[in-house]
């Protein structure tokens, strides 16, 4: 098969060596030259790191605290929603960044195939990227109200009895998911162009005049030479998944009940509650379980990228 | 070269942090406001609910009458868990208003009064506000507010057109309200009104049975405080979850209680499409404003228990007006504490929204025109073996769950047992951040 070797050869071209190696020692810029950034790096991210790091092992009241050890993470997995939470995380994650993946890239060859209003068709599907979350959410619950929502008449209309939406324990999760997605899907349609865009085209040609189907071209070229493109959609997405909030909370506040609660609202109930000190811990839960999810993710793809 | 490294960067980082400080120095001390001159004007934080705002700024018009020098400005928050968490931000942060308004009972222990708030105890104008309010608004050996607002209560509100055409009498017992509830659903008519959209609401099978748990078992509040008694274990107060359950087990809710809101439930309920909804009889003034014409088919009764001559309303003690340490116009935020804990505080209240239920200050008389529902809770506020406060006024414990707990065990999600297993893990956290002995 000669379509097979397209992207063999795209891989055997010699990858350049641009990064210079680092000189050791000696800086290209005074220090003084790094003091603003460092300044507003230590303001803003170094201290409060290390503070939330500290607070996480106080029971705090915003001006005093008591130190308790490990008081708040032993509470905190004791926590009855958590591992509902954790659970919906995971969901959450995993629902939004397969579609993601899977709709943005069906949705980039249909952008990036010579269609009218091409232009105009790219940037309607990004729109939704540039809506706020809150207003999105607030208009979805509204169109998913079981009776009195749109989508439901809608259905009605072709004679389905649509699902409850977001009041339904078992739909809950599954509907914000889905608004994610078509709020995000933009985003990832427009890395995938842009991947699709650098394959050169002579690869195409060449399976063309070999006689490869549209669907062998697309699994043979497209999908293989669009990987870092999928490296990044995924990690962006699932990296937004599992610390999804602002969605979740606009739509169903986690409910009904602790249906669709994730890690993010349950941390944030706590918060409301007062309990600094234990949804401080929450927030370091959440960051230890989000590195080491991505961490070694991000490696696997870029590493795959590289060897190919 | 290492080494020059890191001392450079010891050294920034020093310096960073002393920038920090002065920074968070400077935004502290600018924050100062008032005007300077005779005339002031000092800040009032209040919930955004349309009643409050409507009377709060009767209220400060009517000050600024009596006092002309002063003006007040009415800055509102949102309700509910946000709100919790504006005032205690604000109040960490130095920042509150001159004066603000916020729950009595636990949640005002959860501000940490003794820190934040000035103690107001030997003021003359305490003399007015009547006794069975300054308990809620004590902490340690101070009182910290005056009541503004009415005494209200969390019982069944119930749509009395339905009832007469259907030959019903107000319900004493849990089984009465059942069987009225089976015979408003045989005639076509959602028998009990719930609203899972607005989660706050779904709490009053559970919190406004607490008079009936305080009948049977008087020193509940004080065990619960103690860590010694359990809404799983104890005989009365579980029963408050399963009467939840069973309500929503014998399909007695209105169809669309998992997506309807509050004010769907008051249009209902109004409406007598929904013939019982179970709730905070704050509900009254928003009625009002909205029915006018139909408040006073609305009639109210207490949540049922099991003994018939035992059956007590739950009563919600008015929220507190309170001052923060942080003010800057002491003698001024006073002055208005005075004018609302007078009877020309409550009039302008009156005179704004009516009156939905008795005034905690002294010499405070309703007018003759009182809602219906308001006619039925006064029996039971005069009557002191009739009333108990509910149990956020007799105990700090509160659990900030329970709201969720609850909407779980009427859609089905959860069993009552369960539930109430559930609420008192979650009142835990409550009582560890508020240190209170016998819970470490």
């Amino acid at each position: 098969m000669t379509v097979n070797t397209a992207p063999t050869v795209s891989a055997a071209r010699p990858r350049q060596a641009v990064q210079p190696k680092r000189r050791k020692g000696k800086s290209a810029y005074p220090y003084w030259f790094y003091l603003p950034a460092a300044v507003v790096y230590t303001a803003l991210f170094l201290i409060p790191t290390f503070a939330s790091f500290f607070f996480s092992f106080t029971r705090w009241s915003l001006t005093d605290f008591t130190f308790i050890g490990l008081d708040n993470f032993v509470q905190f997995f004791q926590e009855p929603a958590l591992l509902k939470g954790l659970t919906n995380t995971f969901i959450y994650g995993l629902v939004t960044s397969a579609l993601k993946v899977v709709l943005g890239m069906l949705l980039a060859v249909l952008l990036t195939s010579q269609i009218i209003a091409r232009g105009y068709l790219r940037s309607v599907i990004f729109f939704p990227v540039l809506l706020s979350s809150i207003g999105v959410g607030i208009v979805f619950t509204i169109l998913m109200d079981p009776s009195k929502g749109m989508i439901n008449k809608a259905l009605e209309v072709v004679g389905i009895q649509g699902p409850a939406w977001l009041v339904d324990p078992a739909w809950a999760l599954l509907s914000v998911a889905l608004v994610d997605v078509w709020k995000g899907v933009g985003l990832a349609t427009v890395i995938y162009i842009a991947g699709i865009v650098s394959i050169p085209q002579e690869y195409f040609e060449a399976a063309k005049v070999d006689g490869a189907s549209s669907f062998k071209s697309f699994f043979n070229i497209t999908l293989p030479l669009a990987r870092p493109a999928t490296a990044t959609v995924i990690i962006l997405s699932l990296i937004g998944g599992l610390r999804s909030f602002d969605l979740i909370w606009a739509m169903t506040k986690g409910g009904p009940g602790f249906t669709s609660d994730v890690i993010a609202s349950v941390i944030f109930k706590q918060y409301q509650a007062g309990f600094y000190g234990l949804s401080t811990a929450g927030n370091v839960v959440l960051f230890l379980i989000v590195t080491a999810i991505i961490l070694p993710l991000s490696m696997f793809l870029n590493r795959k990228e590289v060897d190919q | 070269m290492a080494i020059t490294g890191t001392r450079h960067w010891a050294a920034l980082a020093g310096g960073v942090t002393a920038l920090a400080v002065a920074l968070t120095g400077c935004a502290g001390g600018s924050t100062s406001a008032g005007g300077g001159g005779g005339e002031k004007t000092i800040t009032w934080l209040v919930d955004n609910t349309e009643n409050t705002v409507t009377y709060a700024e009767q209220i400060a018009k009517d000050f600024t009458a009596a006092n002309p020098t002063i003006k007040v400005e009415v800055e509102t928050r949102p309700q509910g868990g946000e709100g919790d968490n504006i005032v205690k931000t604000r109040l960490s942060t130095g920042d509150m208003a001159d004066v603000f308004s916020y729950n009595s009972g636990s949640l005002f222990h959860q501000i940490s009064p003794e820190q934040n708030l000035v103690p107001v105890t030997n003021e003359p104008y305490m003399a007015n506000v009547s006794d069975s309010f300054k308990p809620v608004v004590t902490a340690g050996k101070e009182i910290y507010g005056v009541p503004v607002g009415t005494g209200n209560a969390g019982a069944v509100l119930y749509n009395k057109k339905v009832y007469e055409k259907l030959g019903l009498s107000v319900p004493k017992t849990w089984s009465e309200f059942l069987a009225n509830s089976r015979k408003i659903k045989e005639a076509g008519t959602d028998p009990i009104i719930q609203t899972y959209q607005t989660t706050w609401t779904s709490q009053l099978f559970v919190l406004g049975d607490y008079a009936n748990v305080a009948k049977a078992d008087p020193d509940f509040a004080a065990n619960y405080t103690a860590n010694k008694a359990k809404y799983a274990t104890d005989p009365a107060a579980v029963k408050g979850f399963e009467h939840l359950e069973e309500a929503a087990k014998a399909g007695l809710f209105n169809k669309d209680f998992a997506s309807a809101t509050y004010a769907q439930g008051l249009e209902k309920l109004a409406n007598g499409e929904g013939a019982q909804y179970p709730i905070l009889s704050f509900a009254l003034p928003e009625l009002k404003v909205t029915f006018p014409d139909k408040l006073n088919d609305i009639g109210l009764f207490p949540l049922p228990g099991d003994d018939a001559s035992k059956n007590a309303l739950t009563v919600w003690l008015p929220g507190g007006v309170y001052i923060p340490k942080s003010t800057k116009n002491l003698d001024e935020a006073k002055k208005l504490q005075a004018f609302i804990a007078s009877k020309a505080g409550c009039d302008s209240q009156t005179k704004a929204v009516g009156a939905n239920g008795p005034y905690l200050v002294k010499g405070c008389d309703l007018p003759a025109d009182v809602p219906t529902a308001v006619k039925d809770m006064l029996p039971y506020f005069e009557d002191q073996s009739k009333n108990s406060p509910a149990l956020e006024y007799l105990s700090p414990v509160k659990g900030p769950s329970l709201e969720q707990i609850t909407v779980e065990v009427g859609s089905g999600i959860r069993s009552a047992k369960d539930a109430a297993a559930l609420y008192d893990e979650d009142v835990k956290k409550q009582a560890k951040q508020l240190n209170l002995p016998g819970w470490n």
